[in-house]
């Protein structure tokens, strides 16, 4: 990198960044644009986790309350984005065990991921569901899918599949090992994939297989 | 020779573009031979598909002024700018 293209990034004032770095300094009006960035991402994840409107709006706003709070102690090993999805995944478990009655809920534990022999729903798709269905219907469809996955699973799905977090992103921010994120990834996405499938599956086709 | 049993373990590794492109091979080789693994991967990708296009939706407007509010309330009680 040549020191002039160097400095461009540098400058950049919608560069994260230099959002942080000046949000560090005191300036209110770049924590707002961070905020502005990635309010409806984290608004989405702890819709995903908590699966419960109210709770989701406390993790929102907790969750940038709290970055705010600690800001200074944000020393830039991560992405700001991934540091914020990190205190909102912790503020979203928090609220899971709170409403399950203080059982608890752990997601470093040794779990069953499922993977024997089962039998598959084997069966094309019809077209393109975007195209078939409009954005609010999908929307629907999609969110009741993510609904019926067990915290565990629907927590990593949410984070690797939606907010495209890395596998090792996804096992600090929710202090599992890379394994566990794998496995679970894997439960995760055939779910959902049998899921879809029933409500998408080209009419006629209701072949199964035992794979 | 890769059973499905032993492919669906691999699904991951399979639809992710870093992989190992031996690794690759050898299970393409599985899903061009059978085709119900070939359709769970089609399905699988399209599910991922599907995901990811999904735009996140609004946040209702009341919950956005309050987000809003608590942090001006929060800068202002910091002497933030």
């Amino acid at each position: 990198m040549t020191p002039t293209s160097h400095s461009a990034v540098a400058s950049d004032p919608n560069d994260e960044g230099t959002l942080v770095a000046q949000a560090q300094a005191g300036d209110g009006t770049a924590f707002a644009e961070l905020v502005q960035r990635y309010q409806r991402k984290i608004y989405r994840l702890a819709k995903h986790i908590t699966q419960n409107d109210e709770d989701a709006e406390d993790v929102l706003q907790d969750s940038f309350m709290k970055a705010y709070e600690h800001l200074k102690g944000f020393h830039g090993q991560s992405k700001f984005y991934t540091w914020i999805v990190r205190i909102a995944v912790n503020e979203s478990l928090m609220k899971l065990r709170k409403r399950k009655g203080d059982r608890f809920v752990s997601l470093d534990e040794p779990i069953d991921t499922g993977e024997e022999e089962v039998k598959r729903e084997i069966a094309v798709w019809e077209g393109n569901p975007e195209q078939q269905y409009s954005q609010e219907e999908l929307q629907g469809i999609l969110n009741e899918a993510v609904e019926t996955l067990k915290p565990d699973f629907r927590t990593v799905f949410t984070l690797r599949d939606i907010e495209e977090l890395s596998t090792e992103e996804t096992a600090e921010a929710l202090g599992i090992s890379i394994p566990a994120v794998k496995s679970r990834l894997l439960r995760a996405r055939l779910e959902l994939r049998e899921k879809l499938t029933r409500k998408f599956k080209r009419k006629g086709d209701n072949a199964f297989g035992y794979v | 020779m890769v059973t499905c049993k032993q492919f669906l373990k691999e699904l991951n590794d399979y639809l992710d573009p870093n992989t190992d492109p031996v690794m690759k091979t050898h299970l393409e080789s599985h899903v061009s031979e059978c085709m119900n693994c070939f359709v769970i991967v089609d399905t699988t990708r399209k599910t991922l598909q599907v995901y990811k296009g999904m735009e996140p939706q609004e946040i209702p407007e009341d919950v956005k002024a309050r987000l809003w509010k608590a942090l001006e309330r929060k800068m202002v009680a910091e002497g933030t700018s």
